[in-house]
């Protein structure tokens, strides 16, 4: 299992469609991906738990993947937390 | 394990405020236990566990009427010294002009409730036991079904939601779609229910997001649920053999406790929910003592040993 620490940067008006493209990039990957925010976590593939964490702009969130593309879902759902693009 | 703000108990118990200094907010209870201080008000503070609520009902109180005022207010001066969290008066007790001193020295604040002493203590550790919990959030549908608690876990994609939808169509109630908050309240209980954000929501690929509560009614729905029995969803394995009789006893361990679960294939054309609905009847009718799988095995076995 592998996991990192990000700060979520994105524009307030643009969060729903972000987590929404958030999902769609989750569920691309084979690896079970998580996101962690204070003691609350959810599944990222889920939209509804996604949205229960109430992700807010600049709110640090750990990411953990775990399964055959790990390393790949990681860096490439940490990057868009980062800095999502859509 | 997740502290209690005094402020939450405030609001739960609808306390009176006999003294308010504005910090109900960063008191935290983190014990599911409270004390009715009756040795410690008699100068015994031998055990004394200082960061639970503190009770006082008419014993305490006819005992703290009998003393002189200097007395009185030593003691609960004592008292407070520990750095107790909060005193509550039962029955309507009046405070007395020391217990006020005390409270204003220490800035602890004194709430009053009208229940009697027992039944506000019974209620307020039952209420702290599930508040202080361990607790998980797990990936699944928590649905009842005929009264039993059944958490839907699997991939995402399986179908979980879609379940959970024709399930609640068929009369039973949804309580938590795709995050199920789940809390050890004993050695033998699970309880879930869902986080307050997406109470009652489902989402369906296709469709969106959907309010279970408003399109099918109050009927529809629970708060929450203990968790009786898992159903596993995995898509069908080929290599893999399933469970045709029932013998096998399987279980899924959620918070050190073990549930009772069976592990469903799914594959297009399996009606899911009406598989979810017979496992909910059969794990029903076991727990009642009759066993489906084992009356056939007495049946074939039993005769081969007559003829």
């Amino acid at each position: 299992m592998v996991s990192k620490t990000v700060l979520f940067n994105c524009d307030e008006a643009l969060q729903m469609k972000a987590v929404a493209v958030l999902i769609q990039k989750a569920s691309t990957f084979r690896s079970s991906i998580w996101l962690y925010s204070g003691e609350r976590r959810a599944n990222a593939k889920s939209l509804l738990g996604v949205m229960s964490l109430g992700i807010e702009n600049a709110k640090d969130l750990k990411v953990t993947a775990e399964g055959t593309d790990e390393e790949d879902a990681l860096k490439t759902i940490a990057a868009y937390l980062e800095k999502p693009e859509f | 394990m997740a502290p209690v703000s005094l402020d939450a108990i405030i609001k739960e118990f609808e306390l009176e405020k006999i003294t308010d200094f504005a910090n109900s907010q960063d008191i935290q209870i983190s014990v599911a236990d409270v004390t009715r201080p009756g040795l410690q008000l008699a100068g015994y503070f031998d055990h004394f566990g200082p960061d639970r609520i503190q009770v006082l009902g008419n014993m305490e109180t006819a005992f703290l009427d009998r003393l002189s005022p200097e007395d009185r207010y030593q003691r609960l001066d004592a008292l407070f010294e520990k750095g107790i969290p909060c005193l509550v008066l039962t029955r309507n007790h009046d405070a007395s002009k020391e217990l006020i001193e005390c409270s204003q020295r220490y800035r602890i604040p004194i709430l009053r409730t009208e229940d009697t002493t027992a039944t506000f203590i019974s209620s307020i550790v039952k209420y702290l036991n599930v508040e202080l919990a361990p607790k998980t959030s797990l990936h699944g549908v928590l649905i009842e079904v005929y009264g039993e608690g059944i958490l839907i876990l699997g991939e995402s994609g399986v179908g979980k939601s879609e379940t959970a939808l024709e399930v609640v169509k068929r009369g039973h109630r949804l309580i938590a779609d795709d995050l199920v908050e789940i809390r050890r309240v004993s050695d033998k209980t699970l309880l879930g229910r869902a986080p307050e954000i997406i109470r009652h929501l489902i989402e369906i690929r296709g469709v969106g997001i959907l309010d279970v509560k408003e399109l099918y009614g109050v009927s529809s729905v629970k708060m929450q649920e203990n968790v009786n029995f898992v159903i596993n969803l995995e898509l069908w394995d080929e290599n893999k053999t399933y469970e045709r009789l029932g013998v096998q006893e399987e279980t899924t361990e959620i918070l050190g406790i073990n549930v009772p679960s069976i592990t469903i294939p799914v594959r297009p054309g399996r009606n899911l929910a009406i598989i979810v609905e017979v496992a909910a009847i059969n794990f029903r009718q076991k727990q009642m003592g009759y066993n489906a799988a084992k009356a056939l095995t007495d049946r074939v076995f039993g005769s081969a040993i007559q003829s």
